[in-house]
């Protein structure tokens, strides 16, 4: 049967170009039912290598079949789905299409079997993201989509060095999981550095510090549809690399906890309804990754679960907050407010979104964030397990409280907008469904899991633990209210270095580097003076000087220096 | 003998005799198709050609049976054969996409003439190509040089004539050195067929004037390849040469100059000198990090269309030159590869250029303001082209760069110098492309500007997606110009 070694990433990017050129009629019709027939194309693969072809004369596997790239890519395609469904009625046809392209980028990560398949699916997205966030259409997502665009291919060019390293030092392209990181710099083989350009590379993508802040400056600024799915994909198809190529490497623990942290403290002050969420992405995509750092196989279950979890959930509150902005055209908290009484659905499936987020018990993320804390207690990593303690805390003050409060409840904004359109309220009931039900009932989750090695989650004590930290950070987020009222401001972070210094700094060696040339040039033009100057006058000079092309003589000026180098660099062997 | 036999020398003699027939046809677009005609035979020679030394083997045609070293031959391994299918093949494409283009830049007056220089061009590349005589690479040289100054100065720009003016006197100086530098061989071992070149160098004692022919040609043929900082007359003469001559000449001239380069230094002087690669490493490398960063910082800075596209080929000579510098064999399969698919990538680019240049009369970035929506496949294959440029997979950029870093990883700890090279000029390749894409993408038309006539017509728009959609062919399926290149590559560096 052709679906035993068809690659499911294809159907959806047919879908992609289908509805591009289709009639919206049409166009609905196929993204809403392509993820369907990905998703039962995804579960009829048996498991193993299914397909070996040939590229550059380098043996591939483009579709490779194990439990967890199954699961990582039944999420991406629910999520595929769902954003359809979300979307349909009002994104633009070149983000639908951008959208899925972008979904088929990442089914395809999920199964790509060999680093050459893995680079080509992780450029695709990195390309077709891209185009969601200019999709925005305004002037900010224009100029937030090109900084995204460097940073990603930043990390396409790392990765594809590391993958080229890899190869030659080890002669094989098969995605296994590395050895150690050497720590030691002063002491690096070759395949040290190799390893470390992929761990770069994907760690980029999993907005890792010192790059975290692409993800914050760029999320935001896209149509209130396109962050739901740039919010799936590529943080999380970086978790997957991860999962594969670096369990259990110890410095992911500490990256991890560092992205927890930086996470939770910007989102506190942050005033922006959807950068506050596009924090609390890296928050949790820290969780995943110390999961990974701690590398143990319920650790790594765990990581796995955890992304299934929050994808859903974390696009189900960006579908809320995106029903605000479809509404009102408002995103930030000082300028919301009081919107329960006329948003009776999206309040209520945000505040689910919310809820799941801080893992409260009885919804998705309780299931399966409290699989990473025990992976810690059971490695007796007790600094690390605080530190996820605490976190879950301030999970819950920016995410769970500070985004429903101040958008939904706080004062009155006087705003009365209409509740979310039917298919919207559609795609977020069916997402607040799935974060429930994966709450109560997490068995089908955990059997998509090899050697199903989870606990159970649901034992008196943990309840009791989760419930009083919980329920104390609430306490303390009213009680510290006044502080945690935003004021209209903007948060600085490390983007600026690449922004603004580091732009700064290349139009200025261009400068000098001109001015020097152009002192040089004067120079020789002088010594070289020749009635060439008559002719020359004809060209054109448009004042800056290494843009005027330089006079004849001085090729030829250059020309006699490197012949004469030449010449002297044989004379002196 | 039968015809088959003959196919090398067909190459050479079907462009050379049409030339003058072409100048005599006065009737209107009548020397517009002998010429295509002519240049169509030829590429489809050379595929053929191609088919037979893919197995590895090589052709040694000896002209009017005159055994070598006495008579000329010519000499078609791998290598010749890849380089053979990019001058004819580029040259027809442009032909046939550029009828429309051609007839409202260039004109009816001076056609015949014009497309007489346009076949002597081609034979005259293809000649340098496949001969096997090192005096006859410069004859050959010349005939091609002579008639790419007719092409430039044929812009219906009054610059083009200055940017032609300077493109002599550099071509020349290029040209001479060359010759200087055969001359010097000729005296040391009184042959000039390469293959006994390469012979007999090896019994010559004093070397000096060996060391400093290999001066005068690296360095005269780096000039002619435009291997920064050697590159100043290359950007004005693409920029004023009428649009298609610049498809033409940016897919093929300077890349036929690089291949003689590899020919002379790889098969003549690395296999007779100790130490030549070091020698040549130390030239080229240098010049190459420098190219790719000054072609890529000037492409970004540049305002107008084809000369970033230009100052972008300087950048991307830079790789082919990198590659060269490494004497390896996957650098120098990185390097040949890259000579091919750059000039299929830019070829393409400028191609839409031309399409652009039609209907906004204009090439200022300035200018193209909604070009994306005014000509949605015009843009979309130029930023295809960009794609490639910047090496994304499934371009064909990506195989070269992936030979090329390859080739910097087996250097060691310099290789990784390199690499961090390579990784930093595809970055800032990404700036210029982007430039282009958000005038046309993202900003509006100017009130006053005059709407444009739509997109441009089939004659141009469908030539422009074959090779557009050649390109990404050879981003998925390389095995041509690769199995060529590593062919070649082998050859090259053989039994020393």
């Amino acid at each position: 049967m052709i679906f035993e070694s068809f690659p499911p990433a294809l159907i959806l990017l047919t879908a992609a170009l289908l509805a591009v050129i289709a009639r919206p009629n049409a166009r609905a019709i196929i993204l809403l039912v392509a993820p369907l027939i990905t998703l039962w194309a995804i579960w009829s693969l048996p498991e193993g290598v299914l397909l070996t072809t040939r590229f550059l004369g380098y043996p591939i596997e483009p579709l490779e079949v194990t439990p967890v790239r199954r699961m990582f890519a039944t999420v991406f395609t629910i999520m595929a789905f769902a954003g359809a469904l979300f979307s349909f009625r009002t994104a633009k046809t070149a983000e639908l299409g951008a959208a899925f392209a972008y979904a088929s980028g990442a089914v395809g990560v999920s199964f790509a079997g060999d680093l050459i398949s893995l680079f080509i699916w992780w450029e695709m997205m990195a390309i077709f993201s891209t185009i969601v966030i200019w999709c925005g259409g305004t002037e900010a997502s224009r100029r937030a989509g090109i900084r995204y665009a460097m940073m990603h291919i930043l990390s396409g060019v790392l990765l594809k060095i590391g993958i080229e390293g890899v190869y030659v030092h080890t002669g094989s392209l098969d995605i296994v999981a590395m050895q150690a990181l050497n720590l030691n710099i002063f002491a690096l083989q070759p395949i040290d550095i190799d390893i470390w350009l992929l761990l770069a590379g994907v760690l980029i993508n999993a907005a890792a510090p010192p790059f975290s802040a692409w993800l914050p400056d760029a999320y935001p600024e896209t149509s209130p549809t396109g962050a739901v799915f740039l919010s799936a994909f590529t943080t999380k198809t970086a978790v997957l690399a991860l999962i594969l190529l670096f369990p259990g490497q110890q410095v992911l623990i500490w990256v991890g906890l560092y992205m927890v942290f930086y996470g939770i403290i910007m989102a506190l002050l942050e005033n922006d309804a959807r950068r506050i969420l596009a924090y609390s992405i890296i928050n949790q995509v820290g969780f995943m990754v110390t999961a990974v750092g701690i590398g143990t196989e319920l650790a790594l279950n765990g990581a796995a679960l955890h992304a299934f979890a929050h994808i859903i959930y974390k696009a189900l509150l960006l579908m809320s907050a995106g029903v605000v902005m479809y509404r009102t055209g408002l995103r930030r908290c000082t300028d919301l407010g009081g919107l329960f009484r006329t948003m009776p659905v999206t309040c209520i499936c945000g505040i689910i979104g919310a809820l799941a987020i801080s893992s409260f018990p009885l919804t998705s993320g309780y299931t399966t964030k409290t699989m990473i804390s025990v992976a810690a207690e059971h490695e007796h990593l007790v600094f690390v397990w605080y530190m996820l303690a605490a976190a879950s805390a301030g999970v819950f003050l920016h995410a769970g409280i500070k985004f429903p409060w101040f958008v939904f409840f706080q004062k009155d904004s006087g705003l009365r907008p209409k509740d979310a359109p039917w298919n919207m309220a559609a795609a977020m009931i069916f997402f607040a469904f799935l974060c429930i039900a994966l709450g109560v009932y997490p068995d089908p989750l955990y059997a998509m899991l090899p050697n199903h090695a989870v606990v159970p989650v649901y034992k008196p004590e943990k309840l009791v633990f989760y419930l009083q930290l919980l329920l104390f950070s609430g306490l303390a987020f009213f009680l510290l209210l006044d502080y945690m009222k935003r004021t209209n401001t903007i948060t600085l972070d490390l983007d600026w270095f690449w922004r603004v210094a580091i732009f700064n700094a290349g139009n200025w060696v261009f400068d000098q580097t001109t001015r020097i040339r152009g002192g040089m040039e004067k120079a020789f033009v002088g010594w070289l003076k020749s009635k060439e100057e008559t002719i020359e006058d004809l060209s054109e000079r448009d004042g800056f000087i290494l843009r005027a092309t330089s006079a004849t003589g001085l090729g030829a000026l250059y020309v006699m220096i490197l012949l004469t180098l030449y010449v002297f660099v044989y004379y002196l062997e | 003998m039968t015809l088959y036999d003959q196919l090398p020398a067909l190459l050479i003699a079907v462009p050379l005799f049409t030339a003058p027939i072409a100048y005599l046809l006065r009737a209107h677009g009548l020397p517009w198709a002998a010429a295509t005609a002519a240049v169509v035979m030829t590429f489809i020679i050379s595929c053929s050609i191609a088919a037979t030394v893919i197995g590895g083997e090589t052709i040694v045609y000896e002209m009017g049976g005159w055994p070598a070293p006495y008579g000329i031959v010519l000499h078609i391994d791998a290598l010749s054969a890849l380089l053979a299918m990019l001058v004819t093949g580029s040259s027809a494409a442009a032909l046939i996409f550029g009828a429309k283009s051609l007839a409202d830049e260039v004109g009816e007056e001076i056609a015949p003439s014009f497309f007489a220089a346009w076949i002597l061009c081609t034979a005259g590349l293809t000649g340098m190509v496949v001969t096997g005589d090192a005096f006859n690479i410069f004859v050959f040289m010349e005939i091609s040089s002579l008639s790419t100054y007719i092409l430039v100065s044929a812009g219906p720009d009054r610059r083009a004539l200055v940017a032609t003016y300077r493109y002599i006197v550099m071509g020349t100086i290029g040209a001479t050195f060359y010759l200087i530098g055969v001359g010097f061989l000729y005296m040391s071992t009184g042959t000039l067929n390469t293959m006994d070149l390469a012979a007999r160098l090896g019994d010559v004692t004093e070397l000096r004037p060996v060391l400093v022919a290999a001066g005068f040609i690296t360095v005269g043929l780096a000039l002619k390849a435009a291997i920064f900082p050697l590159h100043s007359w290359m950007p004005n003469a693409y920029t004023f040469a009428p649009n298609v001559v610049t498809v033409f000449i940016a897919a093929a001239s300077a890349k036929v100059s690089l291949y003689v380069m590899m020919r002379i230094d790889y098969a003549i002087f690395y296999k007779n000198i100790p130490n030549h690669e070091l020698q040549l490493a130390l030239l080229l490398a240098p010049m190459a990090i420098l190219a790719l960063f000054a072609g890529s910082m000037l492409a970004i800075y540049e305002r107008n269309l084809k000369r970033l596209l230009a100052y972008s080929s300087v950048a991307q000579v830079g790789y082919i030159a990198l590659g060269i510098a490494m004497s390896s064999v996957a650098g120098l399969t990185g390097a040949i590869v890259h000579m091919f698919n750059h000039g299929v990538i830019k070829g393409g680019m400028f191609m839409a250029v031309a399409c652009l240049a039609l209907r906004y009369r204009s090439v200022n970035i300035a200018n193209l303001a909604g070009a994306g929506r005014a000509m949605p496949w015009t843009m979309a294959a130029f930023v295809i082209g960009g794609l490639g440029l910047i090496g994304v997979p499934l371009t064909p950029g990506f195989i070269s760069k992936w030979y090329l870093v390859l080739g910097a990883l087996e250097q060691g700890g310099f290789g990784a110098f390199l690499v961090m090279v390579i990784l930093a000029s595809s970055l800032l390749a990404v700036i210029y492309v982007w430039k282009v894409i958000e005038v046309a993408y993202f900003k509006e038309p100017r009130a006053n500007a005059a709407p444009i006539e739509g997109e441009a017509p089939l004659v141009m728009l469908i030539p422009t997606w074959i090779v557009v959609l050649t390109g990404i062919w050879l981003g998925i399926n390389s095995y041509v110009p690769v199995t060529l290149a590593t062919l070649g590559a082998e050859t090259l560096l053989g039994a020393r």
